[in-house]
């Protein structure tokens, strides 16, 4: 696997193979070693066209964590905002030495262009392309899940999710949805018909226009931010509608199994898809999903740069007897 | 492929090595044994119980996983991790014995040594082998050896345990006639 | 070969009908047809065995981009990558840089096209000033000007406000003209940039739905009904479309229609690789789309083949899709596609090809001297091709300013062989000769490949 692009290019066991690392990861460096040398000397370019502060700092936060050396390349102030062509800012990445550019872009398929073009010839990891997909949100969320509700070595048959909110502008839905089927589970989108793309009768998931109904013995319920200027646009009268139908309030919340689990990837629009005591309450792993972001992304950068270049993950017999 | 260690003498062997380490280190207080996965930790698992049947008391015993520190990880594809458990009282100031199933180049005990480096400064480490079969390329050597088996460089040693393959045994394989 | 000795023997050719003959030049005209015709004492002979030959092919639907954006294009280079592709007569569509909303304009890529010499360009007026879709533009200057227009579009834009699109149709009846409307409805397609549909859901490309042309299209017929003029609509794209304009036909609705070859060929699954050389307005559609057009152009519903010929340079297609231009080139490859999606599978006869590409075109478009059939005395216009020999397209060695063509790297199917204009062969054996030539505006190309 020389980039990571899309769900699609993860293998169902390349998927768990990331989630068996990052959970590895987690408890090595999250405890005894904080840091570890594996990709030292290694040059990891943050190439973020669009802002983020929060992905851009677990990326750079996971590098770290292996020794790696960090270039930041923000959109503010930088030769993007000003109109250099991605096409330039590649070819000084390449002159620079960059061995895997984490790119974040306001166009679907960015990362794609950038991976396919001779522009440079490092590895690419797609840190949020337009609204096309968001690899490393979906892969923390099925880890935060699984962690949860599943255990480890093990995929999330039967694990009933349901995803809400603005499905046609949002790449973390996208990457979900494909990613959450590749692992078994039983997914839902709910939203309001307008925020449905046409053409969702193709992907791997059911629909329902009714949140209600949808949450009944729903294991996860992931909330995703709706834009303020969706409004604008009319995809649905004003927010009060949207959210007596698609927010996550404390009624809501009350109907919800106790261990099933409130997720959004963030940031959270608080009072409008999501109520404070949804997104404070128990069930909530929200803020848990963001330090299990720098685990799975410390996984991706392994797998990605640890080994020979564009190999197969290669599992080490799994042990009969459990230590 | 020729039987180097049958298991009767796999088992003797791991015996001594237990009662080496008590004597070595004047008991099990101070010890804390780290199997290197995937043998080397079934073996300490072993040793633990070996040692506590003599001594009574529990003995500290975990896992440490080397391959982030492996020196060789780009010239493969990328390997997956195993696990690294470290007992309640950590390794500051402890005797670390590392436990693995065969010393041979010695690169994988120096990527333990700067693993273990980055979770604490034991008092000492000390490293147990099931068995030595040379060839070293650093300066590595080892505390306690259950068999020195001297092998050409294009053999292998293969360990088989019981938890694992159904059986003990440790074979030879290959070589030039 | 000289351009000013205007005598030629073209032998071993197959004819639109399928019967084997020569063909005699000379003075710009078809002086001979026949089977084993005699050689006359100055005759150039040019051995054709194995081709066919077509009555020189039109083109009602090409971007020139001079005046304003030479780097892509000039009248001359389009000329040029025209007589390469077989044609002998293109348009200029109006969306320049000023726009042609007048005389002017129109003249000066008249009068570029006239001494280029390889093609005659008829170009396309403006129907709106600007092309803003508000205010007519003067339709009449245009129409009376030494370019004759006739055809009238604001193709980029759709005139979508239904005054504006009934006030032109029924002022262009004055000048015997015809409205050439790019059916897109602007509101429902605002961003677009794909098909909308399963593809385009996946990919996160925001859609450009089927029903924003048909909607048009739908509307444009019944004013055109209604006010009784010619409404001819570009480039069709939609299953439904195609039904559209079947059922305006059936009732005698007098509209003409188009397609492209590119959507004869291609769908939106190219938009997979991100690769913005697919990305062209109206979109690639889906396999349903390019079956229902084909279906179109063989029972006639669709009654011509028009390039949409969109030359870009490197910048506007070597980055990220939503930054990318819409188009594609398309006059080099123009009749290899055709040969290969309707001569091949069966749907035309090259008959019909001569129709769709030579006679209809030049009727709808009013092209003086243009779309005769080949009978002696007629002007020696000619497209020759090879429609066995296959070969790979290379935008390295297009003939266009630009290299956005989407086909580089795939084989086609059918090579063209020679062009003759005014009896000059501008294309032969490889060389793209001017027919004003005394070695200046000769542009040489090795080999066949295309």
């Amino acid at each position: 696997m020389k980039h990571l692009l899309s769900i699609n290019d993860l293998s169902k066991s390349e998927a768990i193979a990331i989630l068996d690392t990052a959970q590895e990861l987690a408890r090595v460096s999250d405890g005894p070693m904080k840091k570890l040398p594996t990709l030292r000397g290694r040059t990891i370019v943050n190439l973020f066209a669009e802002d983020s502060t929060r992905t851009r700092i677990s990326f750079e936060a996971a590098a770290k964590r292996l020794s790696a050396d960090v270039i930041n390349f923000s959109a503010k102030g930088s030769s993007i905002s000003k109109g250099e062509s991605l096409k330039d800012t590649a070819q000084t990445l390449q002159a620079m030495g960059a061995d895997a550019v984490i790119i974040r872009h306001g166009a679907s398929g960015a990362a794609q262009r950038l991976a396919d073009s001779k522009w440079m010839s490092g590895a690419v990891i797609n840190a949020g392309d337009g609204t096309h997909e968001h690899p490393s949100q979906a892969l923390l969320d099925a880890f935060t899940i699984r962690k949860h509700l599943a255990k480890s070595g093990e995929d999330l048959t039967g694990i009933k999710v349901v995803i809400v909110g603005d499905v046609l502008h949002s790449r973390v839905a996208r990457s979900n949805v494909l990613l959450l089927a590749k692992l078994g589970a039983d997914v839902t989108l709910v939203a309001p018909p307008t925020l449905l793309p046409v053409g969702i009768e193709s992907w791997p998931c059911k629909i329902s226009y009714d949140f209600d109904s949808a949450i009944i013995g729903a294991d996860a319920v992931m909330m995703l931010r709706i834009q303020q200027e969706r409004m604008s646009e009319m995809f649905f009268p004003n927010a009060r509608e949207y959210s007596r139908y698609f927010g996550l309030n404390s009624d809501r919340v009350k109907v919800l199994k106790p261990t099933t689990l409130v997720m959004h990837p963030g940031p959270m629009n608080r009072g409008l898809e999501i109520t404070a005591d949804a997104a404070d309450g128990a069930r909530s792993v929200i803020v848990e999903q963001v330090s299990n972001g720098v685990s799975v992304r410390m996984a991706i950068l392994y797998m990605l740069l640890a080994g020979a270049p564009e190999g197969e993950l290669v599992g080490i017999t799994r042990e009969v007897g459990a230590l | 492929m020729s039987l180097a260690l049958p298991a009767p003498d796999i088992t003797r062997a791991l015996t001594r090595i237990s009662h080496e380490i008590l004597e070595r280190n004047s008991g099990s207080e101070s010890i804390t044994l780290l199997g290197i996965p995937t043998r080397g930790a079934h073996l300490a698992k072993r040793i633990a119980t070996i040692i506590e049947g003599i001594e009574i008391v529990p003995v500290q015993v975990g896992t440490l996983d080397i391959t982030l520190h492996r020196d060789d990880l780009r010239m493969r594809p990328p390997r997956a991790l195993m696990p690294t458990l470290i007992p309640p009282l950590g390794v500051e100031g402890r005797n670390v014995v590392l436990i693995d199933d065969v010393l041979f180049s010695g690169r994988t005990i120096r990527a333990a040594l700067d693993a273990l480096g980055e979770i604490g400064r034991p008092k000492s480490v000390q490293l147990a082998v099931l068995v030595d079969r040379g060839h070293r390329e650093l300066p590595i050597r080892a505390d306690f050896v259950g068999k020195n088996l001297p092998t050409s460089i294009d053999q292998s040693v293969l360990v088989h345990l019981t938890e694992l393959d159904g059986a003990d045994e440790v074979l030879i394989e290959g070589g030039v006639k | 070969m000289s351009a000013t000795n205007s005598k030629f023997l073209l032998t071993g050719l197959t004819l639109p009908d399928g019967t084997a003959s020569d063909l005699q030049i000379a003075n710009g005209v078809i002086t001979a047809i026949g089977k084993t015709l005699a050689k006359n004492s100055d005759d150039q002979v040019v051995d054709l065995k194995g081709s066919v030959v077509l009555p020189g092919l039109v083109d009602l639907h090409t971007h020139l981009r001079e005046p304003g954006k030479e780097d892509a294009e000039t009248v001359l280079s389009g000329s040029m990558a025209a007589a390469k592709g077989g044609y002998v007569a293109i348009s200029a569509m109006a969306n320049t840089s000023p726009v042609a909303d007048t005389a002017g304009v129109v003249e000066q890529v008249y009068a570029l096209g006239q001494s280029a010499g390889f093609v005659d360009v008829f170009p396309i007026g403006a129907v709106t000033q600007g092309l803003a879709g508000e205010a007519l533009s003067e339709i009449g200057a245009m129409a009376d000007s030494n370019a004759r227009v006739r055809v009238f579009s604001d193709d980029g834009n759709c005139v979508h406000d239904p005054l504006v699109m009934r006030r032109a149709l029924e002022y262009v009846k004055k000048f015997g003209g015809v409205i050439a409307q790019h059916a897109q409805e602007p509101a429902l397609t605002k961003g677009a940039q794909m098909n909308e549909g399963d593809i385009s859901s996946r990919l996160g490309l925001k859609g450009w739905p089927a029903v924003a042309e048909e909607a048009i299209i739908a509307r444009d017929v019944l004013l055109v009904d209604h006010v009784q003029s010619r409404l001819h609509i570009c480039h069709l794209t939609t299953a439904g479309g195609v039904e559209i304009i079947r059922w305006a036909k059936a009732r005698g609705i007098n509209v003409t229609a188009e397609v492209t070859p590119h959507h004869l060929l291609l769908t939106d699954d190219y938009a997979n690789s991100y690769d913005p050389i697919f990305k062209v307005n109206p979109p690639l559609r889906t396999q349903r789309d390019v079956e229902a057009l084909r279906e179109g152009l063989a029972d006639g519903t669709i009654d011509i083949v028009a390039t949409d010929h969109a030359p870009h340079p490197a910048e506007a297609k070597e980055c990220e899709w939503q930054e990318a231009a819409f188009g594609m080139l398309g006059l080099e490859s123009a009749l290899s596609i055709v040969n290969q999606t309707m001569v091949q599978t069966g749907l035309l006869t090259w008959e019909g090809v001569a129709d769709r590409m030579s006679l209809a075109p030049a009727r709808i478009g009013g092209y003086e001297n243009h779309g005769g059939r080949i009978e002696v005395g007629a002007p020696a216009h000619l497209t020759v091709i090879n429609p066995t020999q296959s070969y790979r397209v290379d935008r390295d060695l297009v003939a266009s300013r630009s290299r956005n063509t989407p086909f580089h790297g795939m084989e086609l199917s059918g090579v063209v062989q020679a062009t003759f204009f005014r009896g000059i062969p501008t294309y032969l054996a490889g060389q793209l000769t001017s027919i004003h030539s005394n070695g200046s505006y000769s542009k040489s190309q090795g080999g066949t490949s295309l």
